[in-house]
């Protein structure tokens, strides 16, 4: 993306402003204001209510009005806060959730950053969320939220053992860490997708078959855990711990968190569409490869990828409407005698099978 | 080995559970929503439904029987008596009215609906609407006065009954002292 603007532009500091300022623009802020929508409206209907009705068509405007009334809140940092801590949190949270866009191939035509090691430093820098977690939680001086900050980093960091054990599953099979190299082996149509045992054929591809259904089972959880989703939303149990580490934010900060969260939500959705579904491919061919259209098939891609992305991030609503919250000793129980066993016996497995194709 | 056996069975039980649970919430999805768009639509009110109250002025006597059946004192009812020659009129069920109600203040905001002023009202004139949107920025506003005379035309029937009785006060007199006059004239018999 960045050489494109170059290109165009001639300036390498604005090409690589714009570059940087592009996704947040084009899409995190709009797939957040989006998904809040979607959270509540999902939410509702699940409960056989209506949710929004009144800004827009069926509330859609909702979430800006939103936007508007925290923009205008006061600003409220508590007395006997650590302010720079305080400040900065928020500032870090939003930076760890934006900076995995970066490698995030939305189409073949488009991606921040196209690093071979994409996905490691998507995990790397996912866990940055942590320390702008920790930090809100420490620097509030408020027993809840720090509370909820340290559950939150006993649970990520937990759940990350999993999650990458399941992708270190993926490395290993295709022998890649770039994302982008994970969309193109998933081309053409959907029985080459990884969840289907991926490209090729003969009797390996139908092997895999369960053992990637394990591992996509295993990194679903484990990702809905690291980005603090029902049932995993332990650190900010509204019902035990207030809001959890965000107790005492208020106006824009809590905004930053909130925005947080959802970019997180779809990052995690895209981890996944990538590794198992196919990443940006379309599942049945390209129109504009009928057509002979040949600029329409990047289109269809950012349309591909997005609507597997929402599609996962839909079912974590799903999800959050549908269970209960785990007690935090159950939390690590899951996670330690069930994910990680079985992320790596699936590891194994999966070893042998790709040593004998 | 039933270790084993048991772990795996924990693990299957667990993933089918959150599987059905996925089933009937998303079932749900689907369900038509019982929640009202208030303003816009309204359920029917049940029959019987206990809300502000209305005086049908028209009919109203004064008998004050409403206000002395309120359990929190919230009528206030002052009347005057018609003096002869006024014509009030009839109630609708044919009672003649005798009564000015130069005052007929109810205190919504003290009202607790419990509906006993209207049944022993003798001409059904105070009744329960359906309304029951009438919030206010002001606790004033909640004292809704009935009373169909303006407050000149009320002083103007209590004078006018003043008047009345005065007069009829001093024709009392003037008849008393011919009274306490005459024994006098027969005593000088
Ligand atoms: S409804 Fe009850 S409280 Fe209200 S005015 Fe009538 S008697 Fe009084
Ligand atoms: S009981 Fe009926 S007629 Fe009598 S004062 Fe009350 S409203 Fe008027």
């Amino acid at each position: 993306m960045y050489d494109i603007l170059y290109n165009i532009l001639g300036n390498q500091v604005v090409a690589w402003i714009i570059a940087a300022a592009l996704p947040l623009f084009v899409f995190i802020l709009p797939f957040a204001l989006f998904a809040v929508w979607l959270e509540r409206k999902v939410s509702a209907h699940m409960q056989d209510r209506l949710g929004p009705m009144r800004v827009g068509w069926h509330g859609v405007l909702q979430t800006i009005a939103d936007i508007i009334k925290l923009i205008q809140k006061e600003d409220i940092i508590p007395a006997e806060a650590d302010k720079k801590l305080f400040n900065l949190a928020p500032v870090l949270v939003f930076a760890g959730s934006y900076a995995a866009f970066a490698a995030i191939p939305f189409s073949s035509k488009y991606i921040g950053s196209n690093a071979e090691v994409g996905i490691f430093y998507v995990i790397a820098v996912s866990s940055f969320v942590v320390v702008g977690i920790l930090m809100g939680g420490w620097a509030s001086n408020n027993k809840y939220a720090l509370l909820g900050a340290m559950r939150s980093a006993a649970q990520i960091v937990s759940y990350e053992i999993p999650s990458a054990i399941v992708i270190l599953t993926m490395v290993m099979l295709t022998g890649t860490l770039s994302l982008d190299k994970f969309s193109q082996m998933q081309t053409a149509y959907f029985w080459n997708w990884f969840i289907l045992g991926g490209p090729g054929s003969g009797i390996t591809k139908f092997l895999l078959i369960p053992f990637m259904i394990v591992g996509f089972t295993i990194l679903y959880i484990s990702t809905l855990a690291e980005v603090n989703r029902t049932p995993f939303d332990i650190p900010e149990a509204e019902s035990e711990l207030v809001a959890g580490y965000h107790t005492e934010y208020s106006g824009m900060k809590f905004a930053m968190f909130f925005l947080a969260e959802y970019g997180n939500m779809f990052a995690v959705s895209a981890i996944i569409t990538l590794l198992f579904f196919g990443g940006y491919q379309s599942p049945f061919g390209y129109l504009g490869n009928t057509f002979k259209l040949p600029w329409l098939v990047p289109i269809e891609q950012v349309f591909w990828f997005t609507g597997k992305g929402i599609f996962f991030v839909f079912v974590q609503m799903w999800l959050r409407w549908t269970l209960p919250r785990l007690r935090v000793d159950q939390l690590m129980h899951l996670c330690w005698k069930f994910l990680i066993p079985y992320s790596f016996v699936n590891l194994i497995i999966v070893g042998f099978i790709t040593l004998f194709r | 080995m039933s270790g084993l056996k048991q772990y795996l069975k924990d693990t299957w039980q667990g993933i089918w559970t959150v599987l059905v649970g996925m089933k009937v919430t998303f079932k749900h999805l689907f369900v038509p929503a019982v929640t009202i768009q208030y303003p816009d639509v309204k359920i029917n009110l049940p029959e019987r439904a206990r809300n502000r109250l209305y005086v049908n002025m028209d009919d109203c006597i004064g008998c004050d029987q409403c206000a002395r059946a309120c359990p929190v004192d919230c009528i206030e009812i002052e009347t005057v008596k018609s003096i002869p020659g006024e014509d009030l009129g009839l109630t609708s069920n044919g009672k003649k009215k005798a009564l000015w109600v130069t005052k007929f203040n109810i205190d919504i905001a003290k009202c607790c609906y419990c509906q006993l002023c209207v049944f022993p009202c003798p001409t059904e004139c105070i009744y329960m609407t359906d309304v029951y949107e009438f919030s206010e920025y002001e606790r004033e506003n909640l004292v809704y006065k009935f009373a169909t005379l303006t407050e000149e035309e009320a002083e103007e029937k209590k004078r006018n009954y003043e008047k009345y009785m005065a007069e009829k006060e001093a024709q009392k007199t003037a008849a008393a002292k011919t009274k306490t006059e005459q024994p006098k004239t027969g005593d000088n018999k």
